[in-house]
């Protein structure tokens, strides 16, 4: 179990970073991917090793799974409309929210 | 007997007032009609008022001589009356229609001479801009002031007196894009306005500690004020004492007694008409009107303290506006001055009077010289209309000479000008009379200065008489001609009342008690105010009759007086100092400095700091969103390591 919660940490933290270096925001939505996955895959694994016989995190991986494809729908739809406005998918060129 | 109709007095001129106002003044609705354009509005305001006038005279006929004195005196009869608004079990704002000697016989004076002001302006202002809109307002005005006369209680009075006011004011800045106008009409407002604020006090004053608004409990012998304990005082005087010296106030404001009198005399750039109906004949007798309509208090309340008051500043503005009169040189000038003077002389009459008999002489004689006074002060602001419309200039010395051209004018204008000099057998002569009885046996200094006023009366008002239609012939850019029609006939009526008017038995229908009093005349006294009125207009015959060097030598020889009173005594002057040296920079400069700069200071200081505040925080919102990413994360993980610290898990 420990190997794979270990993993789950190293995909995580490889989201994070991600989310934080990247510029372009296909990658942006990728790290966001790697992160959800992760958590798909503790909720699995402690589902698995803490609470055998019950299903309670593999439904909610499913869940997971399921709002993560709607939130990569909305997410592409939301950076073609921006690429359509700006000519461009890179984060630091979206400002024009600036106080 | 049922004076339900009286209501009628009111609804036609509210009516046309309404449809002059409303369909009147619309262009798009007169612009395509020639009918409409003209002169149908003032028919239709002249109509509204010749059916007020007539009913009014009805109401005069049923109430003085059908219905008599049942009991000895004149009954008060209600033409109607409802509660309006209630406060209270016993206060309330009621509206009505009070009908007794005073306010039946102010019913005919105002209704007469709207009547006739009215038929007169379809001439007059003939042609005039705004010629709907002047009858709206001449309409407004009738009706404000039958409200005033009629009231049956304080409260209704001071509604219609504030209407009164607010219609002078928009007639005396008819002519609207003329600054003098437009400057005239809010002095006059302001002046009655100041003047109104001690009524209301006053009001106020009265009706709580009176408990009531209305007339007929408030002067009643056993009502709350007369029958009561003295109550309070303060100062040397009842709080109704102080009640009807503020009340007086608003009563002089209006009837333009010094020093509230200035607006008066300026009140003369509206046109002539305004000036006979409203500055001459009826609003100005408000104030009048109100000290006789509350008169057993002012008798009664602190021995009469403030009826000396009211007498001695009736004589004091008697006084000085004669003395003014005799040297302006704008005739309508002229005629503002007397009619301050004869509103002194009726204050006066009341200040002097009693309650019951021949005591209440002076109370008749006020009441009789306000009827007499409107007659023929009307006739004279009209004929000097009449004049001025066919000479176009109001200033004495732009006329001369012209009885040949102005015969009605002429004839009527002398009728006047005998009638307030107080020459028998015309109207003044006898009101006048009765005035300086009631002074002689009250007050022997006060009969002094009425005595000397009349005979200065009759100086003036010749020195206007000969000056316009004798004196020095002019010759005029084109010939002056006579009045239309519609101007001469209310001339020649007016100057009939004039005459006869005098000949009515006042005492047996007015008085202050309401029972009548057989007058009769003090012969000694009216052969000596003959004499002082004969001296006057022979003096001025002599001055102005033919052009000579008297006039100017006279000016000469009085030097500094004759400068005085041309300037009006410096009043305006007073009150231009008053207004801007203190008022203005000792009281109001400090407070619109405190306000600007420490109010608004203080203001202006807190949305300074929030501004700043802001702006120094304003970058944190860059719009960035890997900013706010990376923000997030690190207080993300800030946050979770102070839990696992918090908890003690970090240490194990």
């Amino acid at each position: 179990m420990y190997d794979i919660v270990a993993v789950a940490t190293i995909v995580f933290f490889v989201g994070v970073f991600g989310f934080l270096t990247r510029k372009n925001l296909i990658s942006l939505l990728i790290s966001i991917e790697l992160m959800l996955n992760a958590v798909v895959v503790n909720f699995v694994a402690f589902n698995k090793y803490l609470y055998p016989g019950r299903l309670d995190g593999y439904i909610f991986s499913l869940f997971v799974i399921a709002v993560a494809a709607a939130e990569v729908a909305l997410a592409i739809a939301l950076i073609i409309a921006l690429y359509r406005l700006d000519n461009s998918i890179e984060a630091d060129d979206m400002d024009s929210l600036q106080g | 007997m049922d004076f339900g109709y009286t209501i009628w007095i009111f609804v036609l001129p509210i009516l046309s007032f309404l449809a002059i106002g409303l369909l009147g003044t619309r262009p798009a609705l007169t612009g395509r009609s020639e009918l409409l354009r003209g002169r149908v509005w003032g028919w239709i305001g002249t109509g509204a008022v010749f059916g007020s006038w007539l009913l009014a005279l009805v109401t005069a006929y049923r109430y003085f001589f059908v219905l008599g004195t049942p009991d000895g005196h004149r009954p008060v009869v209600f033409g109607a009356k409802w509660v309006w608004m209630r406060f209270s079990e016993h206060l309330s704002f009621d509206m009505g229609i009070l009908l007794d000697p005073i306010s039946v016989m102010m019913l005919v004076v105002v209704t007469t001479v709207s009547f006739l002001v009215h038929l007169y302006s379809t001439g007059y202002m003939a042609g005039e801009r705004g010629y709907a809109r002047f009858f709206a307002f001449l309409s407004l005005f009738t009706v404000s002031m039958l409200g005033l006369v009629v009231a049956t209680n304080i409260f209704q009075m001071y509604f219609f007196w504030e209407l009164v006011g607010v219609s002078s004011y928009l007639l005396i800045g008819f002519y609207y894009d003329k600054p003098s106008a437009v400057a005239a009409a809010k002095k006059a407002f302001i002046v009655t306005r100041f003047a109104d604020l001690g009524f209301l006090i006053g009001i106020l004053i009265l009706s709580y500690y009176a408990g009531t608004f209305d007339f007929q409990t408030l002067v009643s012998a056993g009502g709350p004020v007369l029958g009561g304990p003295a109550g309070r005082s303060f100062m040397g005087l009842s709080v109704f004492g102080w009640a009807l010296g503020l009340i007086f106030m608003g009563g002089a404001g209006k009837s333009a007694m010094f020093p509230l009198h200035i607006w008066l005399p300026d009140a003369m750039e509206g046109p002539t008409p305004v000036s006979a109906l409203i500055h001459a004949a009826t609003m100005v007798v408000a104030g009048v009107y109100l000290v006789a309509r509350l008169f057993p208090l002012y008798h009664e309340v602190d021995g009469g303290a403030i009826l000396r008051l009211v007498a001695w500043t009736g004589g004091i503005t008697s006084l000085i506006a004669a003395l003014i009169a005799m040297t302006q040189e704008d005739i309508k000038r002229v005629l503002a001055y007397s009619t301050m003077s004869q509103l002194g002389y009726m204050m006066l009459a009341l200040g002097v009077s009693g309650l019951h008999g021949h005591e209440g002489l002076g109370y008749m004689a006020s009441m009789f010289h306000l009827f007499t006074h409107a007659m023929f002060k009307a006739l004279l602001f009209l004929g000097a209309g009449s004049v001025i419309h066919a000479v176009h200039s109001n200033l004495m010395r732009d006329m001369g000479g012209l009885r040949k051209y102005m015969p009605v004018t002429h004839l009527t204008f002398l009728v006047a000008c005998l009638a307030i000099s107080g020459i028998p057998p015309f109207s003044g002569f006898f009101s006048k009379d009765e005035i300086l009885a009631a002074a002689f046996e009250r007050d022997k200094l006060l009969f002094v200065i009425e005595y000397a006023v009349a005979g200065i009366t009759a100086f003036y008002m010749f020195r206007i008489y000969f000056g316009i239609f004798w004196g020095r012939e002019r010759t005029y850019a084109h010939t002056p001609h006579e009045s239309p029609a519609v101007m001469t006939i209310p001339l020649v009526v007016l100057a009939i009342l004039s005459v006869l008017t005098g000949l009515v038995p006042f005492g047996e229908y007015v008085t202050a008690d309401r029972t009548p009093y057989h007058g009769h005349i003090n012969w000694p006294l009216a052969l000596a105010s003959i004499a002082v009125g004969v001296v006057g207009i022979l003096v001025a015959k002599r001055f102005y009759q033919r052009p000579n060097d008297l006039p100017a030598r006279a000016a000469e020889m009085w030097g500094r007086w004759y400068k005085w009173t041309r300037d009006k005594f410096y009043i305006d002057e007073i009150y231009q100092f008053v207004a801007h040296k203190i008022m203005f920079a000792g009281i109001a400069a400090p407070v619109a400095w405190f306000d600007r700069h420490v109010v608004d200071g203080f203001m202006r200081g807190l949305g300074w700091m929030t501004e700043t505040f802001s702006l120094l925080i304003a970058d944190l919102q860059s719009g960035r969103v890997r900013q706010y990413a990376f923000v997030f994360m690190g207080g993300l993980i800030a946050l979770v390591l102070l839990v696992l610290f918090v908890t003690g898990l970090l240490n194990g």
